[in-house]
C-alpha cells in the first residue's frame, strides 16, 4: 500500500517560476537543506505528529496544507523547538546537523527561521532592541554599527509597510493582526534565515496587505533560501506558487503535488483526499 | 541621524566592555584585610555612644542629642508589622569602624587599600566622567571629598557630615533631624544615637547644578553597622541631583545598615534623590529617607534596590506648601532568599500638591517582593492630587508579590488612583524571543529590563549600565527560567 500519494496536474510542464532570478554568475557553494524525518511529536501528552517526511532544500517553494487539526502548527513549533512540544521520534536535520535535541536559539542561529502563526505580545521588549540583538546572535560576524543597522531596518520596515515609529513600541504590544504579520516578515529580511517556514502567514491579512506579504516573500527568495508555507487556504498560493504542495492529514503527510493540486482543494476542500486515502 | 542613537550605541559598547571584562558578583564582595585604627567594639550602651562624640569632638549639644536618641532606640521595640528581623545580631554588631584617621579631598592622601577598592568599584573614574564632585565613606568615616571649583565658587557646600559639623555647625544645626526626629522610629533613632559619615549637600539660593553629586558608601567589616547620616538642602530656587550608591563585601554573620537621609526642597527649588543599593545578601537595610518639600518646590526620588538581605525602605514626601510635588520611582529586585519591602509616602499638607509613585519589582526563585505604601491627604489639602502605579513582575512559580496600600483622605476635593499589574514571564514569550536567536538569559533579563524601561531612562547611564549588568548577574544564576 503506498503511504503517499502524487497528485500531478497536467499543466505540470509549465513551470511557473517567474520570479525565480537569482543572479548566474554567482556560483553557489552549497544549497541549504532542512530534512524532516520520520518526526513524531506530542503535546500536552497527546500525539499529533506520528511520523512526518519532509525535505526542503534552497531554491524550492514548499507548501504544507491540511484541514484544521492535522498537525500544521504544531508542526512548526516542533521545528523551532517550542518547549511545550515533545518530540517522540524522527529528527530534523539542518544542512547536516542534527537540530532535534537542539533549543530555539541554536536552531535559529542555524539559519531556521519560523514566522508565527499568532505571534506573542512582549510587553516592555522595544523592537528595535529586540532586532538589534536578535540580529547579533544570528550574524556575529557583522560588526556594524547600531545606527547603521537601524538604518537598513528602516530601510525594510517600509518595505513591509510598518511605520518608522514601531522601533520603539514594545514587540507585538497592540499591533493589529495584520501588523503582527508584517513584523514577521521584518524579522524574516533582516535575520536572513536559510529555511524558512511560514505558519499562516496569510490569516488576518487583508487582500493588499496579503500582497505586500506575498511581495516580500517573492522578492527574499533565493537559491539560498528554502521556504515551507504552511497554510490553510490557498489564496497565497495563488501570488507565491510554490513547487510542492504536500497535504498533512492526520499528524502525516498523506499526498505530494504541485500547485494544482492546492488549487484542486480550493474548489474541493479536503474531504475528497479522504477518499482517495 | 548621528546623534538619535549615539545614546543607546554608548550604551551597548558599555555593555559589551563589560561581557568582555568578565566581571562577577562576587567581584563586588570582595573584602579587604584592614584593620581599622580604631572601633567601639560589639555593643551598644551609653558609654560607647559618650566615646563615639568624643572622638569626633563634637559640640556638647550633639552629645545630648545621641544620647537621648540612644534613650528613644532602647525603649522602642522592633517593629514586628513587617519583614522578620531576628536575624540582627544587636549585642554583636559592631556600631562605629573608624578606618583610618583622615579624610582629605586629594585623592593621593586616601590610604591605598582604601583607593584600591573604591577604584575596583569605579568611583574616580566616574568622578572625572560626569559628576560635579563626590564623597566617598569607608565604614562609618568620610575618607575623601571633592567639589568642582566652578560650584564650591558659588557657594555650594559638599562634604562628609562630620566635617559640616565642625564647619558650619549652625547651619547643620539648622536640618539635623528636623525632617526625621529619632522618634520616628527605632532605627531612626539607632542612627540619631551614633551617627557617623554621610553627606551635607547645600546648594545656595537660585544656584543650579547639571551635574550629579555622588556619595559611595562601602561597608567594609564583619557585623559592622553603617549609620551614615545625610543632609540635602536645596535652598530657594535651586536645583541638585544627588546620587548615592552601596556595597558591601558578604559574609556570613548580618551586617546593618540603617541611614537617614534628609532632604530639604525650599519654595521653588527642585532636588532629585538617586540611589542605586547593591548590598551583598548579609546585609540589613533599613534607612529612613525624608523629604520637605516647601511651596512649587519639586522633590523626586528614584530608588534601585538590588542587593541586601532584608530591605525595609519608604522614602517619604511631606508637601508642605501649596503646589509642592513629589515623585517617586522605585525599582527593587527580589533575589533569592531575599525580602524587599519598600514602597513610599506621600503626605498632602497643602493645598494644590501632587505626589505620583512608580513602584516596580521583580520576584527571582523564593524573592518576595512587597509595595507597602501611605498616602495622607489632609483636610485643606485642596485639589490635591495622587496617584500609585504599582507593577510586579514573577520570575519563578515561588516568587511573591504584595500589595498593601495604605490611604487617609480626609479633603474632599483631593483625587487619587491606585494601579496595580501582576505580570509573569511565559514560555511563549520566552520562546518567542528565543526563536530569533536569544539564549534565554538574554531573552529573560530583556523582558525583566524592557519590565525597568521606564526607571532605566531616568537614571544616568552609567548607573543604568550598571544595574543592567546586575539583573542580568542575577538571572544568569538562575538557570531555568520560566
Amino acid at each position: 500500500m503506498r503511504e503517499r500519494y502524487i497528485y500531478f496536474s497536467q499543466f505540470r510542464h509549465k513551470k511557473v517560476f517567474k520570479y525565480n532570478l537569482f543572479i548566474c554568475n554567482k556560483k553557489v557553494q552549497h544549497l541549504p537543506e532542512l530534512i524532516i524525518k520520520n518526526l513524531s511529536a506530542s503535546v500536552e501528552g497527546k500525539q499529533i505528529l506520528k511520523g512526518v517526511n519532509l525535505t526542503v532544500k534552497g531554491g524550492e517553494i514548499h507548501a504544507l496544507m491540511g484541514p484544521n487539526g492535522a498537525g500544521k502548527s504544531t508542526l512548526g513549533n516542533v521545528l523551532i523547538g517550542h518547549p511545550n512540544y515533545v518530540i517522540n521520534g524522527g529528527s530534523i536535520i539542518l544542512d547536516g546537523k542534527d537540530l532535534t535535541g537542539k533549543t530555539p536559539e541554536e536552531r535559529a542561529r542555524a539559519g531556521l527561521f519560523l514566522a508565527f502563526q499568532s505571534p506573542v505580545a512582549v510587553v516592555g521588549v522595544k523592537l528595535s532592541a529586540f532586532m538589534r540583538a536578535a540580529y547579533k546572535q544570528v550574524h556575529p560576524e557583522d560588526k556594524s554599527k547600531l545606527s547603521e543597522f537601524y538604518d537598513r531596518m528602516k530601510i525594510h520596515m517600509k518595505k513591509v509597510g510598518l511605520d518608522e515609529s514601531f522601533m520603539s513600541r514594545s514587540v507585538n504590544d497592540g499591533f493589529s493582526g495584520g501588523e503582527r504579520k508584517r513584523f514577521e516578515i521584518l524579522q524574516m529580511m533582516i535575520l536572513r534565515p536559510k529555511i524558512v517556514v511560514l505558519d499562516e502567514i496569510d490569516s488576518g491579512l487583508d487582500v493588499d496587505a496579503l500582497k505586500l506579504v506575498a511581495e516580500e516573500i517573492k522578492e527574499y527568495y533565493s537559491q539560498e533560501v528554502g521556504f515551507l508555507i504552511i497554510t490553510h487556504y490557498q489564496r497565497i498560493l495563488k501570488d507565491i506558487e510554490p513547487e510542492f504542495v504536500h497535504i498533512l492529514k492526520d499528524g502525516k503527510i498523506v499526498m505530494d503535488g504541485d500547485n494544482s493540486l492546492s488549487l484542486r482543494i480550493e474548489e474541493e476542500g479536503y474531504d475528497w483526499i479522504k477518499n482517495t486515502a | 541621524m548621528e546623534t538619535e542613537y549615539s545614546k543607546e550605541e554608548e550604551m551597548e559598547k558599555l555593555l559589551e566592555d563589560l561581557k568582555k571584562s568578565n566581571v562577577r558578583k562576587e567581584d563586588w564582595e570582595f573584602h579587604d584585610n584592614l584593620q581599622p585604627v580604631y572601633s567601639t567594639g560589639a555593643g551598644l550602651n551609653r558609654k560607647i555612644v559618650e566615646e563615639i562624640s568624643e572622638i569626633k569632638k563634637e559640640p556638647d549639644w550633639m552629645r545630648r542629642f545621641r544620647l537621648k536618641a540612644l534613650e528613644i532606640f532602647q525603649s522602642k521595640p522592633v517593629p514586628t508589622w513587617g519583614p522578620d528581623l531576628s536575624g540582627i545580631d544587636w549585642e554583636n554588631t559592631k556600631y562605629y569602624t573608624r578606618p583610618d584617621e583622615i579624610t582629605t579631598n586629594n585623592w593621593d592622601e586616601v590610604p591605598d587599600q582604601i583607593k584600591d577598592t573604591f577604584k575596583k568599584l569605579g568611583v574616580p573614574e566616574m568622578e572625572q566622567k560626569y559628576l560635579a564632585g563626590s564623597v566617598a565613606q569607608y565604614d562609618s568615616e568620610g575618607v575623601y571629598h571633592n567639589l568642582r571649583k566652578v560650584w564650591e565658587d558659588k557657594g555650594v557646600l559638599f562634604m562628609d557630615l562630620d566635617l559640616a559639623l565642625k564647619t558650619h555647625p549652625d547651619l547643620v544645626k539648622d536640618y539635623f533631624c528636623k525632617a526625621v526626629p529619632p522618634t520616628d522610629n527605632k532605627f531612626a533613632a539607632l542612627n540619631g544615637a551614633v551617627w557617623s559619615g554621610g553627606s551635607f549637600l547645600y546648594v545656595p539660593k537660585g544656584v543650579k547644578i547639571d551635574m550629579p553629586l555622588q556619595t559611595y558608601f562601602r561597608m567594609n567589616g564583619e557585623q559592622t553597622g553603617q549609620f551614615e547620616h545625610t543632609i540635602v538642602v536645596a535652598d530657594e530656587g535651586s536645583s541638585v541631583h544627588y546620587i548615592e550608591g552601596c556595597t558591601a563585601p558578604r559574609y556570613e554573620k548580618n551586617s546593618l545598615h540603617s541611614a537617614i537621609v534628609e532632604i530639604y526642597v525650599n519654595k521653588n527649588a527642585h532636588a532629585r534623590y538617586t540611589s542605586v543599593q547593591n548590598w551583598s545578601k548579609s546585609v540589613y537595610n533599613m534607612p529612613t529617607k525624608r523629604a520637605w518639600v516647601e511651596e512649587n518646590g519639586q522633590m523626586e526620588w528614584v530608588g534601585g534596590s538590588l542587593g541586601s538581605k532584608v530591605t525595609m525602605l519608604y522614602p517619604s514626601s511631606y508637601l508642605r506648601g501649596p503646589h509642592a510635588s513629589a515623585h517617586n520611582l522605585n525599582v527593587s529586585l527580589a533575589g533569592p532568599g531575599t525580602i524587599k519591602d519598600t514602597g513610599a509616602k506621600a503626605l498632602h499638607l497643602a493645598p494644590y500638591t501632587s505626589s505620583r509613585i512608580v513602584a516596580k519589582s521583580i520576584s527571582i526563585e523564593d524573592g518576595k517582593a512587597i509595595y507597602r505604601g501611605l498616602l495622607r491627604m489632609n483636610k485643606g489639602a485642596v485639589h490635591s492630587k495622587s496617584h500609585v502605579q504599582c507593577d510586579a513582575l514573577l520570575i519563578n512559580d515561588e516568587s511573591q508579590s504584595f500589595t498593601f496600600p495604605h490611604d487617609e483622605i480626609y479633603e474632599p476635593t483631593a483625587t487619587f488612583g491606585h494601579e496595580a499589574t501582576v505580570g509573569r514571564i511565559g514560555t511563549d514569550e520566552l520562546t518567542y524571543l528565543r526563536s530569533r536567536g536569544l539564549s534565554e538569559d538574554e531573552a529573560s533579563s530583556m523582558i525583566v529590563l524592557g519590565f525597568l524601561d521606564d526607571v532605566m531612562k531616568e537614571i544616568p547611564m552609567e548607573f543604568a549600565v550598571e544595574m543592567n549588568r546586575l539583573i542580568k548577574l542575577e538571572m544568569n544564576k538562575l538557570g531555568a527560567v520560566g
